[in-house]
């Protein structure tokens, strides 16, 4: 409160003060006989200086952002295209620089030169056909120049992985990463949204999982949180409940909704093939960490699961986004270790990352996972701790005896 | 033909006016004459760049010091989106896309073409007023109607728009993935909605008027460069605008009508949706087929004030007339073949991703044609450094360092590590923030005379120019290497940095801080502004017909508007408008309406 009051009359005292300041500066013109519109020679002088004081601390300003800031950041590029990808933006840089300080150069120093001088009068110079078609072609030639580095590179990295890289897929969601690499036969199983369930996090598709889809759809879950087809049928169905239509309209759309789904988890259900399960089942999930060898190449899938994200690894120069409904790929192969560059950054503290680089709701800052590039030898071991898919579903899957029962304890995620 | 047909009409206009006194609301409200409703555009847009800025210097607060509890947020937002002043997530976030959404529609799209193609189309083109003035005060009662929805949908339970000034579904066609999405969302959407109508039936009158009611004597070659970019602008405008509409409806539809145009395999908050087979990066084309023709409506009538107030305070012709009017039609005509810049990381086909490259790229040459033209001009001239020529030198300065930079972002490979970095938020900042807002600046000091009848305080605009000058390349330069570190925008808090990356994290923390400052005294600078626009308004100086010795036709009205512009008949053009300190004349400037000399060349 008082600090409302505080500025609100801050606010009023200056707007009085200069009120009476330009009331005191328009007498005194008037006194001089001197007009609003005549710069006087002394006005104009003081702001052609300014033109050249500011120029020299524009130049100033960047050159000491440059030089303190300029080569901090990111860090040297931590993987195989990063490294033409930076020396292609230095010679990008260095060009428009250049034109930057020529430009602004004499920009700034033409009017502080030809700023008026009594007696010397302007230079009629309406055209001059050369000196335009020059400044035409060299700018055209100069961006030929860049287009065509710029485009080698841009085929360079969007070009197909080859088969040796590594499938992995980075599933994004509000506000998390998710890896599934792609087992032994490095082949990333088969998915489907309408499969994703509490134990199915990534929807993939198998036998096993199109089963319990269906069955949570029917009969909902163990906890009663989410109810299924029937029980919601029950429930609109007996006369002793007595809903608030609000309430009842909702159950409806819910029922039907449900309904339409399962028509299509069945379509799904008689169209599949188990022989694709197995792509699936050696798949690995970590939602942790995203682990990666040195000097292997690695193609990344991306989806989404709710909004648009963007996987942006800013140290290995790569991004591209995630987009519901559709996969995008990415390639690129790490270079340098975790280890090395935390000695080649001096901060012992120091990790890759992937952030989400696309607005996505209220904690999108938050949403990013941890990179860990390692040695081939290390990265074995530790690939050699997880679980596939097929153990980690199967194994709260198997306890139950009946197929009924296994609905029960599934929980869900989809209500 | 038409100007003469015109001519006939136009003295009906001054005759049956000696007659009639205008009522009050016919006058300042439901005005039909276009210096009237370029003046109410200009307020609008005013009160609307004053609302955008304070919100940017809310959120700037958060990112300079997050977390820490200000005085200066609870008392704006209160407890229910500051609480304990501190800034909520979601409202950053919401904050960022009102801020967005009315700096380049309202107060750059709506506020200067809207201010400057009505005030000027007709006096520059000796015309009594526009085409229709009808549609005229309809265009700008919708352009407020629009501005009220918008503002409005600050004060809402759920908060405004939150998705970002693109508004990229899912996000913005999901109340559930946000609470912005809900009521914000559509309120936005109406705003707009009703926003593009305004624009496009301003643009279609400025269309008509350019080319029907030019006085006799006026060819499209001369022309003054102002009108030349409204002309273009209001083209571009009225091409792409209503691609706009369209995402907008499609969007409208998905929210409302379960359409799946923009939506696919969806799970949102647990829910599964039904969607499928829409795809996001269908809204992306269609928006950015308006958004980047769009950027271009901003700059283009900036360009266009700008060349008028150069070549007079130089007291020397634009260098290059013809090659500036080249320029303006070859950054329109490409500015429709170059949106795929946007989503080069999108997922959109690499091969596609090639050509955009290319197209963008060819759209620097017309532009670096006209900053030389600019330089050109100035050299040996008999520069006249008035607040309006500080700003538009200052546009100049800009349109370079953020063109330039611009290159950088329109080659593919390159934009793939900066795209949605702070490198780009400095880039259209320094273009649209500087470059755009000066020449908005060097207009109102420029033609306040005509508008007003006064003068602004020479020395006032002094102090205005050198502190928004220094303030705002402090707030924009040290963005650009917020950005090459590797900052993704729209981040609420990049202390998250200190988890993996401590120096990046401290390097951000501090030109955050400093961007910050700088960013809190441009605003205050442009308190000197608005004092000395309103005070000029009312106790300003009287002005004179022709304070700056110029050329064109407005100066030849008389100072007190009138309906009609003109008192007796419209003038008669004999020359182009640039004839500033041509060999041979007395004066250093010959009006358009002065016949050429015996043995005279044209130019
Ligand atoms: C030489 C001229 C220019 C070139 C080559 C150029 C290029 C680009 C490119 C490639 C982007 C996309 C960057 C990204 O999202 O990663 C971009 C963004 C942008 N540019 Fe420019 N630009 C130029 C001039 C301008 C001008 C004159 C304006 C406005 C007056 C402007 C306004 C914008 C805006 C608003 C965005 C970002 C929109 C957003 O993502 O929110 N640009 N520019
Ligand atoms: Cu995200
Ligand atoms: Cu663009």
């Amino acid at each position: 409160m008082s600090f409302k009051l505080v500025t609100l009359v801050v606010i009023v005292l200056g707007a009085v003060a200069i009120a009476q300041l330009v009331r005191l500066y328009e007498h005194s013109s008037k006194l001089r006989n001197r007009r609003e519109e005549d710069i006087p020679n002394r006005d104009n002088k003081l702001n052609a200086n300014m033109m050249l004081t500011f120029m020299i601390l524009l130049f100033g300003g960047f050159i000491w952002l440059m030089s303190t800031y300029g080569f901090t950041g990111r860090g040297e590029a931590a993987s195989e295209h990063g490294k033409t990808y930076d020396w292609l933006l230095d010679v990008n840089f260095l060009l428009i620089v250049i034109v930057f300080f020529i430009t602004n150069f004499l920009l700034f120093f033409f009017s502080f030169k030809y700023v008026r001088k009594p007696g010397v009068k302007a230079y009629f110079y309406p055209h001059n056909n050369k000196l335009e078609l020059i400044w035409t072609v060299v700018p055209a030639i100069v961006l030929a120049f860049i287009i065509i580095l710029g485009l080698k590179t841009w085929n360079n990295i969007t070009s197909d992985a080859n088969k040796e890289a590594i499938r992995v897929e980075l599933f994004s969601e509000q506000f998390k990463w998710t890896a599934r690499y792609a087992g032994n036969d490095n082949k990333l199983g088969y998915f489907d949204y309408k499969l994703t369930t509490d134990k199915n996090q990534l929807a993939l598709l198998t036998t096993a999982t199109l089963d319990s889809a269906i069955r949570i759809m029917e009969v909902g879950s163990h906890d009663g949180t989410i109810l299924g087809i029937k029980l919601l049928e029950e429930k609109l169905n007996n006369p002793k409940n007595i809903f608030i239509p609000k309430d009842r309209v909702k159950m409806e759309a819910d029922l039907d909704r449900k309904t339409r789904l399962l028509r299509l988890l069945y379509q799904m259900k008689y169209r599949h093939n188990s022989n694709v399960d197995a792509r699936a089942y050696d798949d690995v999930i970590e939602a942790d960490t995203l682990h990666l060898m040195k000097n292997q190449d690695y193609e990344f899938n991306f989806r989404a699961k709710d909004v648009i994200h963007s996987a942006y690894f800013p140290h290995f120069r790569a991004q591209i986004n995630a987009v519901p409904g559709l996969t995008t790929r990415f390639k690129f192969k790490p270079t340098i270790s975790t280890s090395e560059m935390k000695q080649k950054m001096n901060n012992p503290d120091f990790n890759f990352v992937l952030m989400c680089n696309k607005i996505c709701g209220g904690a999108h800052y938050k949403m990013k996972m941890i990179v860990v590039v390692d040695s081939p030898s290390s990265y074995k071991k530790w690939f050699k701790t997880k679980k596939t898919f097929k153990d980690e579903f199967l194994a709260v899957s198997a306890p139950a005896p009946a197929a009924e029962a296994t609905a029960d304890t599934l929980v869900v995620a989809v209500n | 033909m038409a100007a003469l047909a015109h001519e006939a009409h136009g003295h009906h206009d001054a005759h049956s006016h000696d007659h009639h006194e205008e009522g009050f609301v016919s006058k300042y409200i439901f005005s039909q004459d276009h210096k009237m409703i370029g003046k109410q555009f200009l307020m609008t847009a005013v009160f609307m760049g004053v609302v955008a800025m304070l919100l940017s210097i809310l959120f700037r607060i958060q990112l300079a010091w997050p977390g820490e509890s200000s005085d200066f947020l609870s008392m704006f937002l209160g407890e229910t989106w500051a609480p304990g002043g501190v800034l909520k997530e979601n409202m950053y976030l919401g904050l960022v896309t009102i801020h967005g959404t009315i700096m380049v529609f309202f107060l750059l799209t709506g506020g200067l073409s809207g201010t400057f193609s009505n005030m000027l189309i007709p006096l520059q083109l000796g015309a009594r007023d526009m085409a229709s003035g009808f549609l005229n005060m309809l265009s700008y009662w919708m352009f407020f109607l629009s501005s009220v929805i918008m503002l409005s949908s600050l004060f809402i339970e759920t908060g405004p728009a939150m998705a970002g000034w693109t508004i990229y579904p899912p996000l913005s066609a999901l109340p559930q993935a946000i609470e912005g999405s809900g009521l914000g969302m559509t309120l936005w959407l109406f705003s707009m909605t009703i926003f593009i109508a305004s624009s496009l039936i301003g643009s279609l009158n400025y269309i008509v008027t350019v080319l029907n009611l030019r006085t006799k004597g006026m060819t499209m070659t001369r022309m003054p460069l102002t009108i030349w970019a409204f002309f273009v602008t209001a083209v571009l405008g009225v091409l792409s605008f209503p691609v706009l509409l369209s995402a907008a409806l499609l969007l409208m539809m998905d929210r409302l009508a379960g359409t799946s145009f923009y939506l696919s395999d969806i799970i949102v908050n647990g829910e599964m949706l039904e969607n499928h087979g829409g795809s996001p990066l269908l809204y992306q084309h269609l928006f950015w087929f308006l958004g980047h023709p769009e950027v271009y409506i901003v700059l283009l009538p900036a360009l266009g004030l700008s060349s008028e107030i150069i070549s007079t305070n130089s007291r020397k012709p634009i260098f290059g007339y013809r090659a500036m009017i080249g320029s303006i039609l070859a950054i329109g005509f490409l500015s429709f073949i170059v949106w795929g810049h946007h989503m080069f990381v999108t997922g959109m086909n690499p091969f596609l991703g090639s050509v955009f490259v290319f197209t963008t790229l060819l759209i620097a040459i017309p532009s670096a044609v006209k900053v030389f033209n600019y330089i050109t001009t100035l050299w040996r001239g008999s520069l006249v450094l008035t607040p309006a020529m500080l700003f538009a030198i200052g546009l100049v300065s800009t349109f370079i360092t953020g063109g330039v930079t611009g290159i950088i972002l329109a080659d593919s490979a390159l934009d793939i590590a900066i795209h949605d970095t702070y490198f780009v938020v400095a880039h259209f900042h320094v273009v649209m923030g500087m470059s755009a807002v000066f020449g908005m600046f060097a207009g109102v000091y420029h033609w306040f005379p005509k508008m007003y009848g006064k003068m602004m305080n020479t020395r006032l605009g002094y102090v205005h120019f050198w502190i928004t000058i220094i303030g705002a390349y402090g707030v924009f330069f040290p963005m650009h290497f917020v950005g090459l570190a590797g900052a993704p925008r729209r981040y609420y808090d990049y202390s998250v940095y200190n988890e993996f990356d401590k120096p990046a994290a401290d390097m951000m923390m501090d030109l955050n801080v400093i961007i910050t400052i700088f960013a809190i005294v441009a605003a205050l600078g442009q308190l000197v502004f608005l004092f000395n626009f309103f005070y000029s308004i009312f106790r300003g100086p009287k002005a004179v017909q022709n304070p700056w010795r110029s050329n064109t036709l407005e100066w030849t009205t008389p100072v007190e508007h009138i309906h009609g512009n003109w008192p007796g008949a419209l003038p008669v053009v004999h020359r182009w408008p640039y004839d500033y300190s041509k060999p041979g004349a007395e004066e250093d400037f010959i009006s358009q309406i002065v016949p050429l000399a015996e043995g005279e060349e044209e130019h």
